[in-house]
């Protein structure tokens, strides 16, 4: 019997529970593994007679693929098998087909570095060798890379004769996707307002950059059974969609997550592993594909570019009558949803009587975007925060009073549709106006930017289960690849709701065949998600160790609760009997019934959205039009932090992540629809001497939908950077800037133009 | 072409590999000596991954032939720990929770090793310059710092 959480507990109770292990800084239990160099990612592992295969890769931007000719290559000693995407089965669903002809251009390739054919040979070497033997005609087409040109009529069409659902009459055959949000008489609300800004603002395609390139070891026996060992965020999805593209069942496919060396949403599909199985089936061999770094930049991520027109309304004392924003995305070659998500992203801070968001999906010649932390939210909510700081300084108005009139809060029916429920954004701005940071005083050339910042999270389908150790320890088996700490959250999860001490836990990330199905780690959805799954499974344990309890001691199971990590009688009425802690439970499991584990499988719902309000202090150099980072902090509610190092973490990486994007980060494409700058040097993300320390104010409203009251804290973090960093910039310069990157020469060119 | 026979010493051992002449330091490390703690980000001496000590000399292994550790000593994460006790950047890495994927983690200790060395009291802004050809994506490399500060404080004290 548990009696510490009962479902549909409020935000206010959650908030009196006492913890003994949440809340607690203690070490990661991979940690000892990856500061010594032990720990397995996706490239460190080998199997005996391995072959190394590469992948040939299109030199254009669009080009109609006449005929491939592999003969020669076959022919080369060493090669073992080369495929094609004649080697992959037809999917039913259009999905899971673009994400296959993605992996294998089929009949056209549609960007620079789509993948066309892949060699398996004895060495990379003799693999890059072979792949130049291949002869591929191509007629080569018009292309487009900008997203407002891919919709005009004269645009290159992508996908000839395909139709894509929904799409208003006036878009072109690029146009894959259409969505519009919002509620109220936006005419209405417009002309209440004392000041209305309408703005055009553009952001570049930023790249995942995890440190890791993507790599694969596949296994196909003659007996039709395979094995994938994979850098991934979900060894399911792998599995699933593999086993799809080259005909097999699920069952006969085992999938294993290695050690993840970053992901950020861009490792949430695949690319290798269904050609390195494909070419394992034919040559009879293991099968490792590793990327170049140059691969990873051309061929995989990024996220979307995008173009917006905006329009707020506001009256003389700060009130916003109405909001609307038009949102164009590109996500490269095949549909997704991404401008959907910023559609519904883009006023959710806001509590709005007249709001309307309209988004399209355009097509156009660049590598499929792939998800990048909230995709699809840092560059909406860029729009609105910045043309709300102009507001703002237009009416005098302090930045953070004005957001706090306007706030989303319990009750508000959000941009996007629902009512929220109990959500953090006021504690949050109310947080940030407190702290030193804010009024701190600012030296020449500088400039203080605000924004907010809203994430969804996701929850979805989990499975964790836990076996009680004779030895009074505990195994946590997981199904969700670790990319920031997540078995030491889901440990601590387990430990607290057991009762017992952390070292006592062990979790472990279990491949396919060993736990039920696992969504991906994305949507900052596994210490929510999976966090509660454990904590279910504990509870299931418990009630078994409870019902063992009872059967010692000859009475019934309901007259026994479990305190402190040991069954007790409910009371005097129950019987007296001294606590019988885990560890005595456990090691005479054998004599009460057998082996004692606890389960849970679950579609989990209730995930708590969460917001985050951003502090920047930038010195712009007005010479050299060099933006230098001179203070940050991040305010965010984590509902309830489990580890707060690894919640700081979260809100630190993400912040960089987004400084990189507004200053720096940006896929530059030539005339000739090649990417020109595939590789760290040229796309310059964040290093240490870019940035002081990041600050972290972390903000606890519980989540009622979470035993515990978590809310996910993974995304958030990159959504307020754009604009806090813009505004900073905006401020500092004297000028507005309407476009990311900002960098120096953008800067500069404002700066002479505002002369 | 034939391969190249090479002595040198990893981490204190005699070692001998044969490899290619085009072959780099880091993929004899890696699949020759099978010392995977040795990271490949980008091959192109951008990220700081492969970081290793070649003589002393923090270098980019992804820029060093294997052919060329002939003779020489070769330092990598591997060979930081005495047994089980870790050196105290590993253990500073770990107390400030200074990791999340862990994949940059080996260059940025065989770095921040190599600064240590070189420098036992380092300002901030020096820590940051000298970990500025070490990329993170997760951290912001805010903990990376403290961590490093943390650990030269106390090998000082020591």
């Amino acid at each position: 019997m548990v009696t510490e959480y009962v479902e549909g507990s409020t935000g206010a109770e959650l908030n009196k529970r006492e913890f003994k292990v949440i809340g607690t800084r203690p070490p990661r239990p991979d940690g000892i593994d990856k500061v010594t160099g032990r720990a397995l990612f996706g490239a460190d592992l080998t199997a005996p007679g391995m072959l190394h295969a590469t992948i040939l890769r299109s030199p254009h931007a669009h080009a109609r693929i006449i005929s491939i000719d592999t003969s020669a290559a076959l022919a080369m000693s060493g090669v073992k098998a080369v495929v094609t995407s004649q080697d992959f089965v037809k999917q039913s669903s259009s999905g899971n087909q673009d994400t296959l002809d993605n992996c294998m251009a089929r009949g056209k390739v549609l960007y620079d570095g789509h993948a066309v054919a892949s060699v398996a040979a004895t060495s990379v070497k003799v693999a890059n060798a072979a792949l130049k033997l291949i002869k591929v005609e191509y007629e080569v087409l018009p292309h487009e890379t900008d997203v407002d040109g891919a919709m005009l009529d004269t645009a290159p069409v992508l996908h000839e004769g395909r139709k894509f659902r929904n799409i208003p009459e006036g878009n072109n055959a690029n146009v894959s996707g259409y969505w519009e949000f919002g509620h109220g008489d936006l005419d209405a609300g417009f002309a209440k307002a004392d000041i209305i800004i309408e703005r055009s603002f553009k952001t570049a395609a930023t790249h995942q950059g995890y440190i890791e390139p993507h790599a694969t070891l596949a296994t196909m026996g003659p007996d039709g059974r395979g094995e994938i060992w994979v850098c991934t965020q979900g060894h399911y999805m792998v599995r699933d969609l593999s086993a799809a593209f080259i005909g097999i069942e699920t069952s006969q496919l085992r999938v294993t997550a290695s050690e993840i060396g970053g992901g950020f949403g861009g490792k949430t599909t695949v690319y290798l592993e269904p050609v390195a199985l494909a070419l394992s089936k034919k040559a009879g061999r293991p099968v490792k594909m590793v990327m170049t770094r140059e691969e990873v930049f051309r061929a995989t991520g990024p996220t979307t570019s995008s173009s917006t027109d905006i329009k707020i309304g506001m009256t003389k004392d700060g009130r916003i009558t109405a909001g609307q924003a038009k949102l164009r995305y590109q996500g490269g070659a095949y549909p997704n949803i991404t401008a959907m998500l910023g559609a519904m992203t883009a006023f959710a801070s806001y509590d709005l009587d007249a709001v309307q968001t309209l988004a399209w999906n355009v097509l156009t010649n660049r590598p499929k975007q792939a998800a990048y932390r909230a995709p699809g939210a840092p560059m909406a909510i860029y729009t609105v925060e910045s043309v709300v700081d102009e507001l703002c300084q237009k009416l005098g108005l302090d930045p953070l009073e004005v957001r706090l009139m306007n706030a989303a809060k319990k009750g508000t029916l959000s941009s996007y549709g629902p009512t929220f429920d109990e959500i953090g954004l006021v504690a949050t701005l109310e947080a940030a106006k407190a702290h030193p940071h804010y009024t701190a005083p600012l030296g020449p050339n500088q400039g203080r930017g605000v924004s907010c910042g809203f994430w969804f999270n996701f929850a979805g389908n989990t499975s964790v289960s836990m076996n009680i150790n004779e030895d009074g320890t505990v195994a946590v088996i997981e199904g969700n690849p670790d990319i920031g700490g997540s078995r030491a959250s889901i440990s601590m999860m387990a430990a607290e709701e057991l009762g017992i001490p952390l070292e006592k836990v062990r979790t472990i990330v279990a491949d396919t065949n060993s736990i039920g199905f696992n969504d991906v780690t994305d949507g900052s959805r596994v210490t929510f998600a999976v966090g509660l799954a454990t904590i279910k499974a504990a509870r299931a344990a418990i009630k078994n160790m409870c019902g063992r309890a009872a059967q010692v001691w000859g009475i019934d199971a309901d007259a026994v609760d479990w305190v402190d990590g040991a069954a007790v009688p409910t009371g005097h009425n129950a019987g007296e009997f001294p606590p019988m802690t885990l560890a005595e439970i456990a090691a005479d499991q054998a004599k009460t019934g057998g082996p004692i584990a606890g389960h849970h499988e679950v579609n989990v719902d209730g995930a708590g959205v969460s917001f985050g309000v951003h502090l920047v202090d930038v010195e712009v150099d007005p010479e050299t039009g060099f933006t230098q980072i001179k203070r940050y902090t991040v305010f965010q509610d984590a509902g309830k932090a489990i580890h707060p190092d690894y919640v700081e973490g979260q809100m630190q990486g993400g912040a960089v992540q987004g400084i990189g994007w507004a200053l720096n980060e940006e896929y530059i494409y030539g005339e000739d629809g090649k990417l020109q700058n595939a590789g760290f040097l040229d796309y310059r993300i964040p290093v240490a001497s870019d940035l002081p320390m990041i600050d972290t104010v972390i903000l606890e409203i519980p989540n009622p939908g979470h035993p515990y009251g978590v809310r996910g804290v993974g995304e958030t973090g990159i959504v307020p950077p754009l604009a806090a960093v813009a505004n900073g910039v905006s401020h500092a310069a004297g000028v507005r800037m309407f476009e990311l990157p900002m960098s120096p020469p953008r800067i500069l060119a404002a700066i002479d133009g505002a002369k | 072409m034939s391969k190249i026979h090479v002595s040198t010493t990893i981490n204190g051992d005699a070692v001998e590999y044969l490899c290619e002449p085009s072959e780099t330091l880091l993929d004899a490390l890696r699949d020759h000596v099978g010392l995977t703690g040795v990271k490949e980000g980008c091959g192109s001496g951008d990220c700081g991954a492969c970081s290793v000590e070649l003589d002393g000399r923090l270098v980019c292994s992804c820029l060093v032939l294997a052919a060329e550790a002939e003779g020489r000593s070769v330092n990598t994460v591997e060979g930081m720990a005495d047994g089980e006790k870790l050196h105290v950047l590993q253990q500073k890495l770990l107390d400030h929770a200074a990791l999340q994927c862990g994949i940059c983690t080996p260059g940025i200790l065989v770095a921040a090793k190599a600064l240590l060395e070189k420098n036992p009291d380092p300002t901030e802004t020096e820590v940051r310059y000298w970990l500025a050809g070490n990329l993170c994506r997760c951290t912001g490399y805010d903990k990376i710092i403290r961590a490093v500060m943390d650990a030269a404080a106390e090998m000082r004290g020591a």
